[in-house]
């Protein structure tokens, strides 16, 4: 078992880790050269540009009832100021009763009775998701561009090889809670929102900055709402989503916008999704102590019961044969392997790392490092991990990003890496790793400050190239030192 | 009934055991449905002891065995009807009139007769179990002036009617919504699972549509009612009890009573048929593993390559081509057979024979769509005719030779597709400016030839035009399975007629004719009511043209995933030598489609699926493909990557692979 104090000390303040090689991480002292985009920290918004304009209550009822279904409306008359007293009762009655009920049910599901935005910063991948700038943020899968979903709702699409810079706006698109592309696909961008899902068509020779709302299809279902996580089959045909709200898991086809709710009773939800990259299964955490792991072929589930909380994060190998995943409460990394072989049941997972609290002595004084686990990340190659670590604001532990060496055959291994930290005051809140990075792995990391930066960690696979049926064959690698690559960041260029 | 395909070892092997299995769980289900409809339809508040005891006496008594019995052959029969009338291509009616014409075709009468039938059957087991008012027909009673008759019992009459109003609008809806239509899904799910799954739709749909029918049926009654009652009294010798107030008027039929227990009936009987069409689909569509290749010659008939070139029976086909695609995502054994060679000679005789259907099977849809976009496109414009240019069939291909990659027509076409049609195009002279659109029923006779694969919507047009065309008629207006004939895919364009038997000069009469019946067409084209018949339904024909797209979607599904698969698994490089073939095969349909959604009436995003009982697959098939297809060109090209340059290719064909490469479609 791997744990923190194994690890090299963090930096000094005022250094930044720039990438790794020759097996360790470099820092530099500042970071003007590698700051690539800077996100304005502005709520953009065009409401601040009108006035308030008040409307009849039937008409306010009307678009809360579109927007937020029965409960939108409930609050939206009691929280009206008319004059109509007999109506407020009538209106106050229903909704006691129906607080009463809820309540009942909420007793047994608390997140039920959060709201949907709590909701959504609850059980989202990215830490603090309410006040962050980049809510979500997706690396195309084959080619050198991603999308960033921004505070304002909006979202930013980042290609190296086109001057444009597309950003996608909906009437529906509020409170983007994940953004991922589709496999096999040049151009559909699914969104998470809170009310629905929408599968964004963005041609990618198109010159147009702003496409219409035209290009987006709304995938929407009763009860589903809001989305807090989403995930595309790899071979791009099938795309799954979740809502803490729906018991039921929804598998859609969106080409012809059809879904089919794959429900199991237990659990009150479905709060994360991951997909294996070999396609063959699907993690589905619920916000009780309760874990599914799907089969895709015929769509059972295993039940896995957690003991302290509930499932907070996974990662698949990239073989598809083995999950990492962590658990609300505890500082540890829990592994499961999945096998074809028949007979070989594993009836617990094992702790492959232990993050507790460590502290190291540095010429800062003490910093204290560890602690509960925000999200988990493994680059393709399986030979990087990243841990996103919570950190605690009140005995001034701040977030950090500690890095694993992985080695999964011929047994798994974890070896300790490093961390990785930004600029002074920057918090890290999202990352992801770059899915086919030629030279070893790249992660993206998404700050508080509303930078994203990419760390490359160069290293030569040591596994043969992965000739999978999902994996392209990746071509066969020079040696070449990390020298070459320090001055050609990926997007360095194009975005001031 | 029993055509030929009834002979199928497949149908009698599987599909007729099938549609048993299903058959028999829907009897099984009956009881504690029954249950539950008694315990609903004797509902009270005020006695529930009372109630429930009834309830219980009710389910063990005789009668209720005996309307289990009877109720239990209805659903033997709804299934039989259920297997007799099921189609896996929908028969997709262009124009109102084509519509009609479904709705009065002697089969679909039949069907609706019987449905008539069992749905009285089933509403006198509701009047039994229910008891009371409704138990019997007729009642002793006093006439006023003292002497005991039998009365009619009028609520009794009501019910065994709503039943036959139900049972026929059952049947007729099933024509419109394409209820007889069976649909494959992606996601493929236990069977259980999917029952499951399937019931609270089934629950809803039979509730609202029971509603529906029953507001319709109280219109009619209220209206027409007195019609059966006067011809049950004379018929029978019953009298109409003049103390009673009858129940043809507006207070007799706002009885709420009359009108749940009309309501619960009507239920009860939609959601006993649903749940038979719901298993049957559930068993029909279960994946069916073919083996792909015998050890012994007698079972070499029902091997895959074998099996996915029959044309008949469809369910056959679409079952191989199904379990085609999951064998190419799932199965690498069952690949490695695919991909091996035989074993004397050593020829790869299963991937030839899996390549070449599939890759005909995309030609076929590739034809049919340029076909209809040249009719669409020339909007009643006359072309040049440039003589001596015939059309190129794709009947000169020698598919005889293993080694030789099959070559599609379309290979010979390095340009456009498109450039051909222009510089000849099937259109005659003198068809040409009367073919304002492929559907309308003003095309002309030889066109209607020519896309007979597409056309199959109106079939008003058939019926009147020459005996030629008649002899494909019957097929065109039935619902049933036969219909696969016309829409098969397996359809080759080699069997179109050539138009050069039409293009002879344009005599003096000809020109004559044609004159009319432009003046005909334009004088009726000035009515409403034959518009509003004759007028295309939107979407209409652009589903038509994709109705049988499954089995497309199937064929790009498993061949690109055969090809990725072989990138590492096959040995011998058997894949290698179609690969140009499959390639420029897809860009070409790519190119097709791309440019059937650029037509203008082709809306870009599939309507919403409303909860119906009727399957909405098939509208939403040529999106379906549309993603498949550019899935599929995906697939192969990140799997072989810049590999891709050393195959042979046109210079239109590699230039649209290179914004794939780059991923810029």
């Amino acid at each position: 078992m791997c744990s923190l104090a194994l690890f090299p000390p963090p930096l000094p303040s005022g250094h930044t880790t720039l990438c790794e090689s020759n097996n360790e991480l470099l820092s530099g002292a500042s970071s003007e050269d590698h700051r690539l985009i800077q996100v304005s920290q502005n709520k953009l918004g065009i409401n601040t540009a009108f006035l308030d304009h008040s409307e009849t209550l039937w008409m306010r009822s009307a678009a809360a009832w579109r927007d937020g279904g029965f409960t939108g409306l409930l609050n939206e008359i009691t929280n009206s100021h008319t004059e109509d007293i007999f109506q407020i009762l009538k209106i106050w009655c229903t909704l006691a009763l129906l607080q009463w009920v809820s309540s009942f049910h909420g007793s047994l599901f608390p997140h039920l009775t959060l709201s949907s935005e709590d909701m959504i910063a609850e059980f989202s991948q990215v830490l603090n998701w309410p006040d962050c700038v980049v809510r979500a943020f997706a690396w195309h899968p084959h080619t050198d561009k991603f999308a960033v979903a921004l505070l304002d709702d909006s979202i930013k699409i980042y290609n190296p090889k086109s001057a444009t810079t597309p950003t996608l706006k909906h009437r529906l698109q509020r409170s983007v809670a994940a953004v991922q592309w589709k496999p096999l696909c040049a151009s559909a961008l699914a969104v998470a929102c809170q009310n629905c899902l929408l599968v964004w068509h963005v041609d990618p020779c198109s010159l147009s900055t702003r496409p219409s709302s035209g290009c987006a299809q709304v995938l929407s279902h009763p009860g589903h709402s809001p989305v807090t996580s989403i995930a595309w089959s790899p071979s791009g045909s099938l795309l799954v989503s979740a809502s803490p709200m729906d018991t039921a898991m929804m598998v859609w086809d969106v080409a012809a916008e059809n879904c089919v709710p794959l429900q199991r009773v237990g659990g009150g939800g479905v709060t994360f999704l991951s997909w294996s990259p070999d396609g063959s299964h699907v993690l589905a955490s619920t916000p009780s102590l309760l874990f599914r792991v799907w089969e895709t072929r015929m769509w059972t589930c295993e039940r896995w019961p957690c003991v302290k909380g509930r499932c907070q994060s996974g990662c698949w190998s990239p073989d598809g044969s083995r999950l990492l995943f962590t658990v609300q409460g505890e500082t540890v990394i829990y592994a499961l392997t999945f096998t074809d072989a028949p007979g070989k049941v594993y009836t617990a997972a094992a702790v492959v790392a232990d993050l507790s609290e460590t502290t190291f002595n540095t010429q800062d004084g003490d910093i204290t490092v560890g602690g509960e686990i925000q999200s988990l990340a493994w680059d393709p190659k399986g030979e990087r991990l990243a841990v996103l670590l919570k950190g605690l604001v009140q005995s001034d532990r701040p977030p950090v990003i500690a890095v694993f060496k992985t080695r999964t055959s011929p047994i798994f291994e974890l070896l300790p890496c490093g961390f990785v930290q930004g600029e002074p005051g920057a918090e890290p809140r999202l990352m992801q790793f770059h899915p086919n990075f030629q030279h070893g792995a790249l992660l993206t990391v998404c700050w508080s400050t509303g930078r994203i930066t990419h760390v490359p960690f160069y290293f030569l696979s040591a596994g043969v190239p992965h000739f999978g049926l999902n994996g392209s064959p990746s071509l066969p690698r020079p040696q070449e030192r990390p020298s070459d690559f320090a001055n050609q960041s990926l997007f360095t260029e194009m975005i001031s | 009934m029993f055509s030929a395909q009834q002979s199928c070892w497949f149908v009698r092997k599987v599909i007729c055991w099938r549609a048993a299995a299903s058959i028999a769980w829907a009897v099984l289900l009956l009881p504690p449905t029954t249950a539950a409809f008694i315990i609903l339809s004797r509902f009270s508040i005020l006695h529930p002891f009372q109630w429930i005891s009834e309830c219980l006496s009710l389910l063990t008594s005789a009668s209720a065995i005996f309307s289990f019995i009877l109720l239990g052959g209805v659903i033997i029969i709804v299934g039989f009807l259920n297997l007799e009338y099921y189609t896996v291509i929908p028969n997709i009616a262009c124009s109102k009139i084509a519509l009609l014409g479904q709705l009065l075709h002697p089969r679909q009468f039949l069907s609706s007769l019987v449905h008539c039938i069992m749905g009285i059957i089933v509403a006198w087991c509701c009047a039994v179990t229910i008891g009371g008012r409704y138990e019997t027909l007729g009642y002793p009673c006093v006439e006023s002036d003292g002497s005991p008759e039998m009365c009619l019992n009028e609520y009794h009459l009501v019910l065994l009617l709503a039943g036959a109003f139900v049972g026929f609008s059952h049947s007729l809806l099933g024509v419109i919504h394409n209820m007889n239509y069976v649909s494959f899904h992606t996601v493929q799910r236990y069977k259980y699972l999917r029952f499951k799954g399937s019931l609270p739709l089934v629950v809803k749909c039979s509730a609202t549509q029971a509603l529906y029918s029953v507001r319709n049926y109280i219109v009619i009654y209220f209206f027409l009612g007195y019609i059966p009652k006067t011809w049950m009294c004379k018929t029978l010798n019953l009298h109409l009890n003049s103390s009673l107030h009858s129940l043809d008027t507006i207070a007799g039929l706002l009885d709420l009573c009359l009108i749940y227990h009309l309501w619960i009936s009507a239920t009860f009987l939609l959601f006993t048929w649903y749940i038979t069409l719901v298993l049957f689909r559930i068993f029909v569509t279960e994946v069916y593993s073919f083996p792909v290749q015998s050890s012994f010659t007698e079972d070499s008939h029902q091997c895959l390559p074998k099996v996915i070139t029959e044309k008949q029976p469809m369910i056959l086909k679409f079952l191989a081509l199904q379990d085609l695609a999951l064998l190419s995502q799932h199965a690498p054994l069952r690949r490695s057979e695919v991909f091996s060679l035989s074993q004397p000679g050593g020829h790869p005789h299963n991937w030839n024979a899996i390549s070449k259907e599939c890759l005909s099977l995309l030609s076929d849809l590739t034809q049919r769509l340029i076909v209809y976009h040249d009719t669409v496109a020339t909007n009643g414009r006359a072309k040049p005719l440039s003589t001596g240019s015939e059309r190129k069939t794709s009947s000169d291909t020698s598919g005889d030779d293993p080694f030789t990659p099959k070559s599609t027509p379309l290979m010979k076409t390095p340009a456009s597709v498109f450039t051909r049609s222009v510089v000849g195009g099937p259109q005659s002279p003198l068809t040409a400016p009367f073919t304002p659109d492929l559907d309308s029923p003003f095309a002309s006779p030889a066109l209607r030839r020519l896309t007979a694969p597409v056309g199959q919507c109106s079939p008003w047009h058939d019926t009147v035009q020459s005996p030629h065309i008649m002899r494909r008629g019957p097929k065109l207006w039935s619902t049933s399975t036969d219909s696969h004939v016309n829409g098969s895919p397996q359809l080759s364009p080699a069997s179109v007629p050539s138009p050069k038997q039409e293009v002879s000069k344009p005599s003096l009469l000809a020109q004559f004719l044609q004159n009319r019946k432009e003046q005909v067409k334009n004088f009726l084209a000035k009515r409403v009511l034959i518009m509003y018949l004759f007028n295309k339904l939107p979407e209409a024909s652009s589903q038509a043209l994709f109705a049988d797209s499954q089995a497309h979607i199937w064929a790009l599904e498993g061949l690109s995933y055969l090809v990725q698969a072989s990138f590492s698994e096959d040995r011998f490089g058997v894949v290698q030598t179609t690969l140009p073939s499959i390639l420029s095969s897809m860009l070409v349909l790519q190119e097709a489609v791309d440019r059937h959604f650029k037509l203008p009436h082709a809306s870009s995003k599939p309507v919403r699926s409303s909860g119906t009982m009727g399957d909405c697959h098939y509208k939403t098939l040529r999106f379906a493909l549309r993603a498949t297809l550019k899935t599929a060109i995906y697939r192969i090209t990140t799997t072989f990557g810049d590999h891709l340059s050393t195959v042979q290719m046109s210079a239109e064909h590699r230039k649209r692979l290179q914004q794939f490469l780059e991923y810029k479609e």
